[in-house]
This record gives C-alpha cells, sequence and structure tokens, in this order.
C-alpha cells in the first residue's frame, strides 16, 4: 500500500507542489486511490466512503488549499479524520470500584472472547482488583475446561454452576457477592448476528448481570462483515466497547475503523499474543497509521530527502540488511542520522512493528543521549582499522581508546559486545535480507485494476 | 545494545524510504508528462461527485442497462463480499469485456467466479493405506469444528478415522477435540497439554496404521501466518508423520468466511510452509461471503474444499463453486 498508495498521492502531489496550488479534480484522483487502500485494509465500503467524503470536504477548504504546501495539509486531513473516526484519544477502560462491578463479554464464533477475558481478569488483578470469571459459554466442547485452565494460571477463580448461560451468569453473581469479588467477567458463547435465538439469549444474560461494559471481541482481520456484526451487537446487548483480537498478526485491522465508525464505541484494548499479558491499551493514533501502513514516514521522507544523500542511505541500508556494516559505517550513520533529528523522535516516527505495538517507542525510551555521546566518544578515539575491524583490538588498545574518550575499559568492552549483538540481531532479524518484517512489507501487491 | 539497534533501525528506514523513493519519483514524472488539465481557482463549492449509492438489489436492474454505474455497482458489490479492490476489478473487467446489450451480465458474472473457482474438487485420499489429512489455520478459524464434522462424514462413507490431537498448547484443546471425536465415533491420539506436537503425530500415524485406519486427521494448534517459528513446526509436523511412515495426502487450511483481505496473506504463509492443498471456508452460516477466496484462488491456485455452515456436527459441505457464486450475487 506504501508503494502504490503514497507513490500516487506523492506523485499527484509534486505536480502541485510546483503550482502550489491544488485542484478538487486532484484531490478526487487522491481520494480514489485512498479509497483502495482503505479497501485493501479491510475498511467496511460504507465508512471508507463516508470517511473519504469528510476528507475531501476538509481537503478542498480554503485553509487547505491556500496553504503553501497543500499535498502534506492533505495528507494530515487524512491521518486526522482516521484517528478522529478510531475515537480520537485513548479511551481507558474504567470499571466502578465503590462496588461489584461486571464485564460480560459478546461476539462471533472463533473472535477470542475466551482468551480476552482471561486477558482482563489478568489486568484487573494485577491493578488489584479481585476479579473472577464466569464461564457462561455452554455452546461450544470444553468452553468452559479451556475458562478453567487458564483462571488456574492466571490464579483467579472460575465459576460455572448450571445448565443454562443465563443461570450460570445468576448463580456467579451472588457466588462473587458472597466471596466479595469485586469484578465480574462473564465469558458468554460465540453467536451469529442471524441466530436470532442465541441473540435473545445473550439479551437474557444481559438484562440479569447489567453489565457496567459489554466488551465485544473482534478480530482484527474481519473483513466487510465486521460492520454488521458491531451493528448487531450493539443493538442487541448494547456494546460499550471492543477488544480488537490478533492484531499481532499482520491485518491491517480496518475492522477497527468500521466498528468505531458505526457503533461510536471505542476500541478499549488490543489483543497482540496468547498469552495473558498479551493485552494492550488501545491507540487510534498508532492504528491510524497502522491502516494506512505509514506512520509517520511520511515526515520523514519530507526531512530525509531534504537532508541526505539518496545514493549513500540506500547504500548503506543495504550494507545492513546483508549485516556488514561495521562501527565506522555506525559512525558515518550516527552523524547522518543526527542531522535529521533527535534519533528518538525519529523512531517515534517509524511505523509500528506487526502486531502495531509500540516496539519502536519503547526502544526510543531507552535511548539515552548520554550513551549515544559516549559511545560516540569511544568509536571516535579508535582508529580507522580498528572501527573496520573490532577484532583487533587487544588489552592495551582498549586502554588507549578509554583514555581517549575519557572513559573505563569496561564500556569499551561494553560498547564492543553491544555493537556485537546489534549486530547479531539484525542479521537474523532481516533473515538473509528478506526485510524486516512489517515494517515496510506491504500486502501483495497484485495488478492494480482498470481505473473506473 | 539498544542505542545500536536504534540507529539502525532510523538508517534502515531512511534507506528504504529512498529506494521506494525512486519508484515514486518515476511515479510522479509519468503523472507530469500527462496532458494537463485546465486549472481553475480552487474553489470551495466545487461540484461534489456523485454519491456512491448503497446498491445490492439494484445492481440487477443497473446490469441490464450497462454502463459505467453499472460497472461501478458491480464492483461495490464484489467489494462487500470480500473480494477485495484488485480481484474485484479483475472479475469486472472481464465481464465487462464479454458484455453486450443482449448479454445477462448476472450470468456472465456468475460464470466468471466459477470460472476462477472451479472445478469443485473432492478431498483426495488414497485407495490404500493411511491418508493423512493436515489442519491448519489462524486462531479460532474452526479448525477443530471442522475435523469434528470431517471424521463424522468420513465415517459415515464407511471408512475407519483416526484423530491426531497436535494443539498441546490451547487450553481445553483436546477436550474439545475429544468431544467430536465421540461424536464422531473416532479413535483419538493426544497427549497432556504442553507435549510436543510432533510426538503426538508420530504415536497418531503409529497407532493408525496399527488399527488399520483410512484416514488419521490432524488437529494443530491455531497460529498466525507471520509467527515463523510457528510455521517451522507445522513444516516439522509433516516431516514427523513421513518418518512414522506416512505422508500427509492433504493439507487443509481453515478460512473462517468472515476474514478480509488478509485471508490472502494467511493462504500465501500457509502455502509456503506446508503446501496447503485446499481451504475450508468456515462460517458460511452468517451474512459474510468470503470473497477473498476468488483473490486466493487466483493468486495461488488453491481451490476450496469443503464448507462450514454451523457449529452442528453435520454442518459441513463440500465447496461448490455455483452456490458459492449464487450468495455473493444475492446481496
Ligand atoms: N457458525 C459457525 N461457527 C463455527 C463454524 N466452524 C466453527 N465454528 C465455531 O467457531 C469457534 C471456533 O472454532 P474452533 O473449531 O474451536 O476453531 P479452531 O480453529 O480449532 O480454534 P483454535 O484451536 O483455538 O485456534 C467455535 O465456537 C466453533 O463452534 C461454522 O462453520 N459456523
Ligand atoms: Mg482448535
Amino acid at each position: 500500500m506504501f508503494d502504490t498508495l503514497t507513490a500516487k498521492l506523492d506523485g499527484t502531489f509534486k505536480k502541485l507542489r510546483s503550482r502550489g496550488k491544488l485542484h478538487p479534480k486532484q484531490v478526487d484522483n487522491a481520494l480514489d486511490d485512498m479509497r483502495t487502500a482503505l479497501l485493501e485494509a479491510d475498511v467496511a465500503l460504507e465508512v471508507a466512503d463516508a470517511f473519504l467524503g469528510r476528507v475531501r470536504t476538509r481537503a478542498l477548504s480554503e485553509e487547505v488549499m491556500k496553504s503553501l504546501t497543500p499535498a502534506q495539509q492533505v495528507i494530515k486531513v487524512v491521518r486526522d479524520e482516521l484517528q478522529a473516526t478510531l475515537g480520537g484519544e485513548h479511551v481507558r477502560f474504567v470499571v466502578p470500584s465503590a462496588r461489584r462491578a461486571v464485564v460480560m463479554m459478546a461476539g462471533v464464533q472463533g473472535s477470542g472472547k475466551t482468551t480476552a477475558c482471561a486477558k482482563l481478569a489478568f489486568r484487573l488483578k494485577k491493578d488489584g482488583r479481585r476479579p473472577v470469571l464466569v464461564a457462561a459459554d455452554l455452546e461450544r466442547p470444553a468452553a468452559v475446561e479451556q475458562l478453567f485452565t487458564l483462571g488456574r494460571e492466571i490464579g483467579v477463580p472460575v465459576v460455572s454452576e448450571g445448565r443454562d448461560p443465563v443461570k450460570v451468569a445468576k448463580a456467579a453473581l451472588k457466588e462473587a457477592d458472597r466471596k466479595g469479588y469485586d469484578v465480574v467477567i462473564v465469558d458468554t458463547a460465540g453467536r451469529l448476528h442471524v441466530d436470532e435465538e442465541m441473540m435473545r439469549q445473550a439479551r437474557r444474560i444481559r438484562d440479569v448481570v447489567k453489565p457496567d461494559h459489554v466488551l465485544m471481541a473482534c478480530d482484527a482481520m474481519t473483513g466487510q462483515d465486521a460492520v454488521i456484526q458491531a451493528r448487531a451487537f450493539l443493538a442487541e446487548v448494547e456494546t460499550t466497547g471492543f477488544i480488537l483480537t490478533k492484531l499481532d498478526g499482520d491485518a491491517r485491522g480496518g475492522a477497527a475503523l468500521s466498528i468505531t465508525a458505526v457503533t461510536g464505541k471505542p476500541v478499549f484494548f488490543a489483543g497482540v499474543g496468547e498469552k495473558p499479558a498479551d493485552l494492550e491499551e488501545f491507540h487510534p493514533d498508532r492504528m491510524a497509521g497502522r491502516i494506512l501502513g505509514m506512520g509517520d514516514v511520511l515526515s520523514l521522507i519530507d526531512k530525509a530527502t531534504d537532508t541526505l544523500d539518496a545514493d549513500e542511505a540506500k547504500a548503506s541500508a543495504e550494507k545492513m540488511l546483508q549485516g556488514a556494516f561495521t562501527l565506522e559505517d555506525f559512525l558515518g550513520q550516527l552523524r547522518q542520522m543526527r542531522q535529521l533529528g533527535p534519533i528518538q523522535d525519529l523512531l517515534k516516527m517509524l511505523p509500528g512493528m506487526p502486531g502495531g505495538k509500540s516496539a519502536f517507542k519503547d526502544l526510543a525510551d531507552q535511548v539515552d543521549e548520554n550513551k549515544l555521546r559516549q559511545a560516540e566518544a569511544l568509536i571516535l578515539s579508535m582508529t580507522p582499522d580498528e572501527r573496520r575491524n573490532p577484532g583487533i583490538i587487544s588489552g592495551s588498545r582498549r586502554l588507549r581508546i578509554a583514555r581517549g574518550a575519557g572513559s573505563t575499559t569496561s564500556d569499551v568492552n561494553t560498547l564492543l559486545k553491544d555493537f556485537e549483538g546489534a549486530r547479531k540481531m539484525m542479521r537474523t532479524m532481516m533473515g538473509g535480507g528478506k526485510g524486516f518484517p512489517g515494517m515496510f512489507t506491504m500486502p501483495p501487491k497484485a495488478a492494480r485494476g482498470p481505473k473506473r | 545494545m539498544e542505542i545500536f539497534v536504534a540507529i539502525l533501525f532510523v538508517c534502515l528506514a531512511v534507506g528504504i524510504v529512498f529506494v521506494r523513493l525512486s519508484s515514486v519519483r518515476k511515479e510522479a514524472e509519468r503523472l507530469r508528462d500527462e496532458p494537463e488539465v485546465e486549472i481553475s481557482a480552487p474553489t470551495i463549492e466545487a461540484p461534489a461527485p456523485e454519491p456512491r449509492e448503497r446498491l445490492g438489489t439494484r445492481v440487477r436492474t443497473l446490469l441490464s442497462r450497462g454502463g459505467t454505474e453499472a460497472w461501478e455497482a458491480l464492483h461495490d458489490l464484489l467489494l462487500k463480499a470480500d473480494v477485495g479492490p484488485s480481484a474485484a476489478a479483475r472479475l469486472v473487467e472481464r465481464v465487462r469485456a464479454r458484455w453486450s446489450r443482449e448479454a445477462d451480465a448476472e450470468s456472465l458474472l456468475r460464470e466468471e467466479m466459477v470460472e476462477i473457482l472451479g472445478p469443485d474438487s473432492r478431498l483426495s485420499l488414497p485407495d490404500e493405506g493411511l491418508g493423512v489429512i493436515l489442519v491448519v489455520g489462524v486462531n479460532g478459524s474452526g479448525k477443530t469444528t471442522t475435523i469434528g464434522k470431517l471424521a463424522r462424514r468420513l465415517a459415515g462413507e464407511g471408512r475407519t478415522v483416526s484423530i491426531a490431537g497436535a494443539d498441546t498448547f490451547r487450553a481445553a484443546a483436546g477436550e474439545q477435540l475429544e468431544v467430536w471425536a465421540v461424536r464422531a465415533g473416532a479413535h483419538i491420539v493426544s497427549q497432556e497439554r504442553g507435549a510436543d506436537p510432533g510426538s503426538v503425530v508420530f504415536d497418531a500415524v503409529k497407532s493408525a496404521v496399527a488399527r488399520g485406519s483410512d484416514v488419521l486427521i490432524v488437529d494443530t494448534a491455531g497460529r498466525l501466518h507471520t509467527k515463523t517459528p510457528l510455521m517451522d513446526e507445522l513444516q516439522k509436523i509433516g516431516r514427523v508423520a513421513r518418518k512414522a511412515g506416512a505422508s500427509v495426502t492433504e493439507t487443509l487450511l481453515v478460512l473462517d468466511a468472515t476474514t478480509g483481505q488478509n485471508g490472502i496473506a494467511q493462504a500465501k504463509a500457509f502455502t509456503e510452509a506446508v503446501n496447503v492443498s485446499g481451504i475450508v471456508l468456515t462460517k458460511l452460516d452468517g451474512t459474510a461471503k468470503g470473497g477473498v477466496v476468488l483473490a486466493v484462488r487466483e493468486e495461488l491456485g488453491v481451490p476450496v474444499r469443503l464448507v462450514g455452515t454451523g457449529e452442528g456436527p453435520d454442518d459441513i459441505q463440500p465447496f461448490r463453486a455455483e452456490i458459492f457464486a449464487n450468495r455473493i450475487l444475492a446481496s
């Protein structure tokens, strides 16, 4: 998508840049490309069209048209609208603490409800609450056992008394009150929205447990059906928000946009793995970047084109892909990157890792400018030979290098070890030049159909 | 180590951006060379494009007339069925190329879809010896349920069926499969949770051969196709089966019909890893159409073998391209 969408937009906008103004027709062409991109990301058709309608109105506003950089403005509008539709800011999941609270989990089959229940319980427990899990999925074989097993693993009690889900739920509330559990999490059977009887049953469970939250688990890989499901569950059980599951794969996750757009309810959490701890707060801004498949790469492009030499940058990236770079290359890179801005900021501009994880943000937080300076000083105090071939750095050389940089030999040792570690890590990650998964790998580049 | 990794990432990203930029530039140049549109001062009240209508039942009427609007409607209909923008565009183009005023566009579209998806195929099981069916897919797609239904169906055809519980990862996966084995009257081989799936398969093959079973169906843990170690594990399962004296005759990828374009990535990754021979499209009892299998068939050539239409033991059918196409057209 980055390939086609950004290439198209950039192509269209280059033309505009030279003229400094934007023609509505060109905006429409850009929006057509955007439409394809959104659909490839599984945004529901109606949601994509409504969304593009809003973008169009804003893109054609005087403010954007008259700005010196209308192209960037349009891209900014797209991102802003996307983030706004996704709920704007992260919405915190709050369960009342003054009394016993109830959370009900609902969703279609296989969407990840049971796992999500366990993850939520795990999280609440860590927050100092006393959760209890209720196994009210009596449909799927061994669903009850599954929840009991998960409960045991995370040290949260599980109850399931009775042969009717409504009764199980009712009994669980009594049990919770008796034993002083303060959050009751009710797992329910997966049901298709077209199954009227099952939907009525969900309604009955809802009526009995009077939940503070009804969460719908939605698989991040869901396609156009997401809107139909989300609407049906909202109507029947009054969903209060979503958990977007299986986001650790490579799905673009357009469903997130679809469900928030048609229900107006937020996504509270994203499931990013199979373990109880793999539940993250959902951040609309990151998701916006993911759906567009570009992170803040666009701004990075602008910065890079303005400051760096393209051929050099390409060459060193290639070296890196082969794991063949040296401390000398590193030094060169460090200096070049510095021209672009603080390393932390650059890292934050990179698109998310697969799973929308904030790996780069975490990484950015760990990068300490002082350490960076120290490393630079140490490398500078090496001879070019030593930088190219760290193997020759003997004990006496270490001492010299340390002195030259005003630090100790143990710093030199750490530096060399870290560098080797990083190099190894990159090599395994690149898997022999296949590229870093998720960062720049694009959805299959099928032949684009004829323009309509 | 973080600092090195950080710099390396940024540098890599910038490099890749530059590599991509050359293609961006080419595109830009191409566009620049295109004849210019007359540019007037932008106005806020620029005419809005025709609103894209929600069609559905209107499609038929439109199609009888042809014209841009009809093709757009057709395209949107396919998009709503999760066919995806590229495959949808290709399909519309195919129909358009054959269309004339006398032709019925609906039948043309049906024919084209059937052409892509057909001919209807069957599970291939050896006439003699043990046939092994390996069942794979992402989490929650319906593998275990499909296995239960399939085992029952095959048993109903007079075959003796064994099942291997190689999902030793998910909580209560073994118990779930056990219930299905009982429903199907199949023999099940499993081990405790956390056991090596390869060793389960090894035992299962041995025991199936010893019992003279006709078919062994292997349930595997759900896994996202992006997780390399887990995909490697699947390959290992195939190797182990061979070592134990049987080879995998069918590798079925279970695909949830509610899946969107990610289905293509799934099919690609699983095919690369374990050479998927057929797809089982589940949850067709809902509103989802599963149109992504059209793109999968076009791009990878993998046929759909079976469809799942509910949670009951008999809710499984051989895939019929025509019925599938009609479902898409019926929206
Ligand atoms: N409505 C409907 N539900 C289905 C169908 N196939 C499976 N399911 C349901 O989907 C859910 C997940 O099915 P499973 O068979 O457990 O899926 P799985 O792929 O084995 O899941 P994991 O092993 O956890 O990855 C269950 O609730 C099934 O009852 C189908 O064709 N229609
Ligand atoms: Mg299973």
